[in-house]
């Protein structure tokens, strides 16, 4: 599958390389602002730089304070390009809403099935415009 | 966004909100809102009695930004709000490693959650403070194991509320009419059965912590039941079950058959369903969660933290006793020995220092935080790098906020291992 379509939460366009994890992420205690890097050492990602990128994940977890890590990183432009879940985020979707409100810009917020999540395991990268999703090379 | 937000049916209260009738204030927490009931798919919103305000923790500009953009158009809350922890232990910070420009920050961002007519808590458990909610009352509650204290513990009706929405809710009163709101969804979906737990591990406080590490996982983000508990658990053990579940998943409501409100009996959990998962855990898979937790096994440590959530009144209790029968030997942090520190809330301190239990923490040089925790401000000099706490909350968390290794263990290793400067292991219903 090179392309696919998801539900838009946050419209726009993107593109970046992809990042993809199985495992939910919380942003407070998992994601530095300051750099954009996932940072938590539960975390598959660790290490990895997101500000940028297509971050693919199923969801947030735990902390209430996920909203406020991903709010800041869209003030500082430390965020990822896109933000691709697997079903609604509501946390991720506070934080890019609120980011429209505060800084005018938020990152792309586009929900996909089941099917969907798991063949962007193999994509490099992606564009995204609307629901629409391309598989891209890197 | 998709659709419209003519999805959502708004009360002529939300609209009349929406159109700025009610100040500037309300009419941004009401497009937010709105927009967030649309994302979820609600249908409408609904009225709620109180809330409990995580917004509070500083963790950089933008929330602060948020907090004076409120605060400049004049905000109020139109129910009782709790406030979580901030970043900062207001009166006493120069007393840590606190840089000046996070504590001026922080500072501005308590005063602007302040001065929306908010209840001063500055805690994680509101919960067990005089501003409790009552069964069946509809809230929006922030901070991960208060949600979770609250929905399973006490039968309140509250979301995860996410930073920077649960103030939202509070301006206007009103949340969308979602997941752990409506009876439907707060039926268990899933059930974790205790398997040949001894009686004396399950009354041990560090057995609360191991299960609900276990529990996140599984759970996800669906209500579970627990079965095969062979004790009825004290307050502040389901307290560190919902806090260990709501880090390692995204637990918001668990259900104990005869212990836990809306459900008597493990029928009543499930309204009669068969449950979609099934995970069967006993003490094989309880010593391998318990290992887990812990990445600093042995050797020297640098400070012995708890409170997470913030210690309770009981709890204190439990360390005075300990403290007075260890005795006040130890090794100083000067001479290879280290810190203890308990976190907890302004009002449980005052309670507990009036009635004597602080005496013990002072004589052993111990060291109180208020308002705040090790994980939400900068209070920890970076040469704090070995931890050990008997919370999983603390556990989870440390190595990606504070970047330390955690040893955990139960109150009483906590205990010794504070006096002697490093992790020490004691015989129990763990062996």
């Amino acid at each position: 599958m090179d392309r696919l379509r998801g539900q838009v939460i946050v419209a726009g366009t993107a593109s970046g390389a992809v990042l993809y994890a199985t495992q939910p992420l919380s942003f407070w205690g998992g994601y530095d602002a300051a750099s954009g890097r996932i940072t938590d050492t539960h975390h598959p990602l660790a290490g990895e730089t997101a500000a940028g990128m297509a971050l693919v994940l199923p969801a947030t977890r735990g902390s209430s304070t996920t909203t406020a890590v991903l709010l800041e990183a869209i003030r500082r432009e430390t965020a990822p390009a896109a933000l691709i879940t697997r079903g609604v985020d509501a946390f991720l979707a506070l934080a890019c809403v609120v980011g429209q409100e505060m800084y005018g810009r938020s990152p792309v917020l586009v929900c996909v099935g089941e099917d969907e999540f798991r063949s962007l395991a193999e994509w490099p990268g992606l564009e995204v415009e609307e629901g629409a999703l391309t598989r891209r090379e890197r | 966004m998709s659709g419209g937000s003519d999805t959502v049916r708004l009360s002529p209260f939300d609209r009349a909100l929406l159109a700025g009738e009610e100040g500037e204030a309300p009419k941004l927490a009401m497009r937010i809102l709105a927009r967030m009931a649309e994302v979820r798919g609600a249908e409408s919103m609904l009225d709620i009695e109180a809330a409990h305000i995580d917004s509070t923790i500083y963790v950089g500009d933008a929330g602060l930004e948020f907090a004076e953009r409120l605060a400049g158009l004049g905000a109020r809350v139109r129910v009782p709000s709790t406030l979580n922890v901030s970043g900062l232990d207001e009166f006493h910070w120069q007393e840590w490693s606190v840089p000046p420009e996070w504590a001026e920050k922080s500072a501005r961002q308590m005063r602007a959650y302040d001065s929306m007519g908010t209840i001063p808590t500055w805690t994680c458990a509101p919960y067990q403070g005089r501003q409790t909610p009552r069964f069946g009352q509809q809230i929006a509650w922030g901070e991960s194991n208060a949600v979770a204290f609250a929905n399973s513990v006490i039968g309140a009706r509250t979301e995860r509320y996410p930073d920077l929405l649960d103030i939202c809710c509070a301006i206007t009163g009103r949340a969308p009419a979602v997941g752990l709101h409506l009876d439907e969804n707060r039926l268990a979906t899933r059930v974790l059965r205790l398997r040949d737990v001894p009686e004396e591990l399950a009354a041990a406080d560090d057995f609360y912590p191991v299960l609900g590490h276990l529990l996140g996982p599984f759970a996800e983000d669906d209500p579970v039941a627990i079965t095969g508990l062979p004790v009825i658990p004290e307050e502040d053990q389901l307290k560190a079950l919902g806090a260990a579940a709501a880090s390692s998943g995204a637990v918001a409501l668990f259900h104990i058959p005869g212990v836990t409100p809306e459900a008597p009996t493990l029928a009543d959990a499930f309204g009669g369903r068969e449950p979609a998962a099934i995970l069967d855990v006993g003490l094989p898979e309880l010593r391998a969660a318990r290992r887990e937790l812990t990445t600093h096994a042995e050797g020297a440590l640098d400070m012995v933290v708890l409170g997470s959530p913030h210690f309770s009144f009981a709890e204190f209790g439990k360390l005075a006793a300990l403290l007075r029968e260890r005795g006040p030997e130890r090794a100083l942090p000067d001479e290879g020995g280290c810190e203890l520190v308990v976190t907890t809330s302004r009002a449980v301190r005052d309670l507990a220092e009036r009635a004597g239990l602080l005496e013990p923490l002072h004589t052993f040089g111990g060291r109180l935080m208020v308002d705040t925790c090790v994980l939400a401000t900068p209070m920890t000099p970076g040469t704090t790098r070995r931890l050990m706490t008997n919370s999983a909350k603390y556990a989870w968390y440390s190595p990606g906020l504070l970047g330390s290794a955690v040893a955990f263990g139960s109150l009483a290793e906590c205990v010794e291992s504070a006096r002697r400067g490093r992790v020490v292991r004691e015989p129990g219903p763990w062996d």
